[in-house]
């Protein structure tokens, strides 16, 4: 197991958005939203996270790669034509800035794994998450933005409005966008340290600090998940993997494990309420994220916001029509929906949870 | 008789003008060291082992315990215990025994560790002021949860969680037998781990009559010499524990003498009065894995299904002893490192037998976690906690809780003498002298042991506040919040830790 590790610290900002009915916007607008927050980020990072934009592509895993030597590409190329069909390939569009001097070789693959590749009881998706991290911890220079079905994740070195400009943001349109801006502490900015983290459909924008890291990254290493990134987040998103996915919880149960109740209001609850939490956390103690976070996790149905168990950092949430939005600022809120019908802020550990209508 | 050259080690000494003949030292000392002189008091100091039991009865400050100054030449090769049991064992042919655990000088890796604290990207949090949550759960874990919802969309709990014991701070008190400590002492932790919410162990000395109202916070033990078990009394506590080995004598039994079996050990024990009470170096019934495995599922069949704790000491292959102990069915791996105390050991064994706590739960902690079994037994380290500040560390490294027994009997005036063995205690701790474990009021000294377990509970919330988490789960196993100081890289690397500065 590796420990000698060096851990990324980074303050951030973050802001998302859902349209449950699916009415698709424009990346335009959450840019603006995360731009707003100027304090909440040095320069070194920001990135975007959408779903809904490749509704031509939609049955199809659409892997977002970087690349920082070209040889990397080969590698990556060679493994994916082996266990995958591979429907398109091209470099995501992007326009020069004068901000970015040197940007690393972005890449993106619409692929579908090939039949007789996939064994074991996982199926598909364990065998797509298995060649996520494959590339990630094996192949030197080469990581993957994003890797599900009709999303796709755009980030990089650079303040938000430099990014959302380079990636051409304004020519994508989804129903779900998560976006975030970055204050790293100690690290120089690296294109894949930025935010969001994904892996599948999930994505992941997180602003504080895990300081229950070096467990919940051990216990993740007990499940095979490889952690490359050494961020906080990174464990956020494998979490969510975990429990959802793998064991099959829902989210709201999810959300309950990483952001439990404490003991003494679990005292007050019904017996079988009772019953179900103290067992979710003795099972899943070591998946208890402590320390400060706010953090908004999105999948292929719906948005997720929730704080850590005493909020100690922000969260905001609002609604109009069938919009919804949370942030870590109200202004960045206002900033893209001036008059929300309703805004709150969710109290400490209580998950907003959003579903996409069907 | 020739005088032995084994010389004094203290020398008792009672300043003559401060006396005033009360003869109290000579009541207190349960080594005989004081005898009246007509006059005055007398003084034998070879018998004196510091215990300083006469010093703190004395009422006029008259009585100093010194190193005795006399001493053989100074050698930075035969140390001083070295020449001194050479001389022993020359004049006895026999065994020096020892009491309490190894004391020996050497690296104590637990404060060579240093934990970490926030300082401005995460804030701190003040267990006065925010919730601080120690409650722990020994047993095993399922490795996921299964839920069904009914017509109304309420999730409902498929998976039958395995029997949990329930502990309000991660401290247990460590296995310390009727017979090796006295009843008094037994009634110490039995009422001080119903006041804290925690729990005591019997050791292998059966369950007397008067700790039956402290069953809920007892585990009853099961060792070689099977003294005191039937039905009732596995079924009596809320965990049973199988003692294959234990820190402070790895790999060899106990002998308690028939002069120290009275009518109430002897009937706690279930066997004849004056009777020496063996318990043999392995079970009989234990010569392998498979064999554990059987009497770890016959105790489970007898009890219903209540946890069963396996207690080992660490020795050089803990961490696979450890994981088969596990795949064996146990719901608690109790590990009790090379420092743990004892009533009586041979020192040879005390003190060259067996490898530090430290090493051995970052071994079992990592071997667990690598074979995808460490939710199916809580670990107990144990073995020479001497602060909530090891505990803490030991937490840190992946321990579930902690066992002390040296640390608790302190609370009860032990001062680490290390006379367990000699059956002379005369705090009253490890003898079975009517006239000696009177001195120990149960009611009184629960009150100072549950005081320092709530001493400990105050200072590992203000440990967890400073690592800005609020659950002791959140520390467990959590090695990136330890650094090393001083130590070399492989031991580093044993430990899974970062040297200070990374």
């Amino acid at each position: 197991m590796n420990h000698d590790f060096q851990k990324d610290i980074a303050g951030c900002g973050l802001t998302g958005l859902i349209s449950k009915k699916r009415t698709r916007v424009s990346g335009a607008i959450i840019a603006k939203s995360l731009t707003l927050m100027t304090d909440r980020g040095n320069g070194l990072g920001a990135g975007y996270a959408a779903y809904g934009i490749y509704p031509d592509f939609e049955e199809f895993y659409a892997f977002h790669i970087m690349y920082d030597v070209q040889s990397a590409r080969f590698s990556v190329e060679e493994y994916l034509k082996d266990n995958f069909h591979v429907e398109k390939v091209e470099e995501i569009p992007t326009t020069p800035v004068p901000e970015i001097a040197i940007n690393p070789l972005l890449v993106r693959y619409f692929i579908s794994p090939l039949k007789d590749k996939v064994t074991g009881s996982g199926g598909e998706e364990d065998f797509v998450v298995n060649v996520v991290m494959k590339i990630n911890s094996e192949i030197d220079g080469a990581y993957v933005f994003s890797s599900g079905k009709n999303m796709g994740v755009f980030k990089g070195v650079g303040n938000p409005s430099v990014i959302s400009k380079f990636f051409r943001l304004d020519e994508y349109e989804g129903h779900i966008w998560t976006a975030h801006t970055r204050f790293p502490t100690n690290t120089p900015g690296w294109w894949g340290g930025a935010h969001p983290f994904t892996l599948l459909d999930w994505s992941i924008v997180h602003n504080g600090e895990i300081s229950s890291y070096g467990i919940n990254k051990r216990y993740l290493e007990m499940f095979g998940y490889k952690l490359s990134l050494l961020t906080d987040t990174e464990v956020v998103a494998y979490l969510f993997d975990l429990l959802i996915r793998r064991h099959g919880l829902d989210v709201e149960t999810a959300c309950t494990i990483l952001a439990a109740p404490f003991w003494k209001d679990i005292d007050d609850l019904d017996p079988d309420e009772k019953e179900m939490v103290t067992a979710l956390r003795q099972t899943y103690a070591s998946a208890l994220l402590n320390g400060p976070f706010s953090l908004l996790f999105g999948h292929k149905n719906g948005l997720v916001g929730i704080n850590d168990r005493i909020k100690l950092r922000p969260l905001v949430a609002a609604t109009k029509d069938d919009m919804v939005y949370m942030a870590s600022e109200e202004s960045a809120i206002r900033a893209i929906c001036p008059v929300p019908e309703k805004v709150w802020a969710p109290r400490a550990g209580n998950p907003v949870i959003v579903t996409l209508d069907n | 008789m020739f005088k032995s050259q084994a010389p004094p080690i203290f020398r008792a000494t009672i300043d003559t003008d401060k006396c005033i003949r009360c003869k109290r030292c000579i009541q207190n000392c349960g080594w005989s060291t004081y005898s009246w002189g007509g006059d005055r008091v007398q003084i034998d100091t070879s018998k004196c082992v510091n215990c300083l039991r006469c010093y703190h009865y004395c009422p006029t400050e008259a009585i100093e315990i010194l190193k005795e100054e006399t001493r053989f030449k100074d050698n930075g090769y035969w140390s001083y215990n070295h020449i001194r049991n050479i001389k022993r064992q020359a004049e006895t042919g026999g065994i020096p025994l020892t009491g309490m655990g190894c004391d020996r000088e050497g690296t104590i890796l637990f404060d060579h560790l240093m934990l970490d604290a926030c300082q401005v990207t995460n804030p701190s949090i003040d267990p006065l002021r925010e919730p601080m949550e120690l409650k722990t759960f020994l047993g095993k874990k399922p490795s996921k949860l299964e839920f069904t919802k009914d017509k109304n969309g309420k999730r409902k709990l498929v998976t039958k969680m395995p029997p949990n014991l329930e502990l309000a701070a991660p401290v247990i008190f460590s296995p310390m037998s009727y017979g090796s400590i006295s009843l008094n002492a037994q009634k110490v932790l039995a009422r001080a781990a119903k006041e804290c919410g925690i729990l005591m162990n019997t050791g292998e000395g059966g369950l007397h009559e008067d700790l039956k109202p402290y069953t809920s916070n007892i585990i009853v033990q099961v060792a070689s010499g099977r003294f005191g078990v039937n039905p009732e009394y596995l079924n009596a506590g809320v965990a049973v524990e199988i003692k294959i080995g234990q820190g402070a004598k790895p790999g060899i039994g106990g002998h308690l003498p028939g002069e120290k079996i009275p009518l109430e050990v002897a009937k706690a024990r279930m066997i004849p009065v004056g009777t020496d009470a063996l318990s043999p170096a392995p079970q009989h019934d234990i010569y392998s894995i498979e064999d554990l495995r059987q009497l770890i599922y016959a105790i489970k069949e007898a009890t219903n299904y209540k946890p069963v704790s396996v207690k080992i000491a660490t020795v050089h292959n803990v961490a696979a002893i450890a994981s088969g102990i596990v795949r064996a069915g146990a719901d608690i791996v109790y590990l009790d490192g090379f420092r743990g105390g004892t009533g009586a050991a041979p020192g040879i064994i005390r003190d060259h037998l067996g490898i530090p706590i430290e090493h051995a739960l970052a071994a079992v902690d990592d071997r667990l976690r690598q074979e995808g079994i460490r939710n199916e037994a809580s670990i107990i380290a144990a073995g020479g906690i001497r602060s909530a500040a090891d505990a803490a560390k030991a937490i840190a490294l992946g321990a579930d809780a902690v066992a002390i027994g040296t640390a608790a009997l302190m609370t009860m005036g032990c001062t680490l003498c290390g006379k367990c063995y000699t059956g002379n205690c005369s705090w009253g701790i490890t003898t079975q002298r009517p006239e000696l474990t009177a001195r120990l009021d149960p009611e009184v000294y629960a009150v100072r042991l549950s005081n320092l377990i709530r001493a400990w509970v105050h200072e590992l919330m203000e440990v967890l506040g400073a690592l800005g988490v609020n659950a002791v789960e959140s520390l467990r196993g959590s090695r990136e919040r330890l650094r090393g100081v001083g130590l070399d890289a492989q031991t580093l690397d044993m430990l899974g830790i970062k040297p200070a500065g990374r």
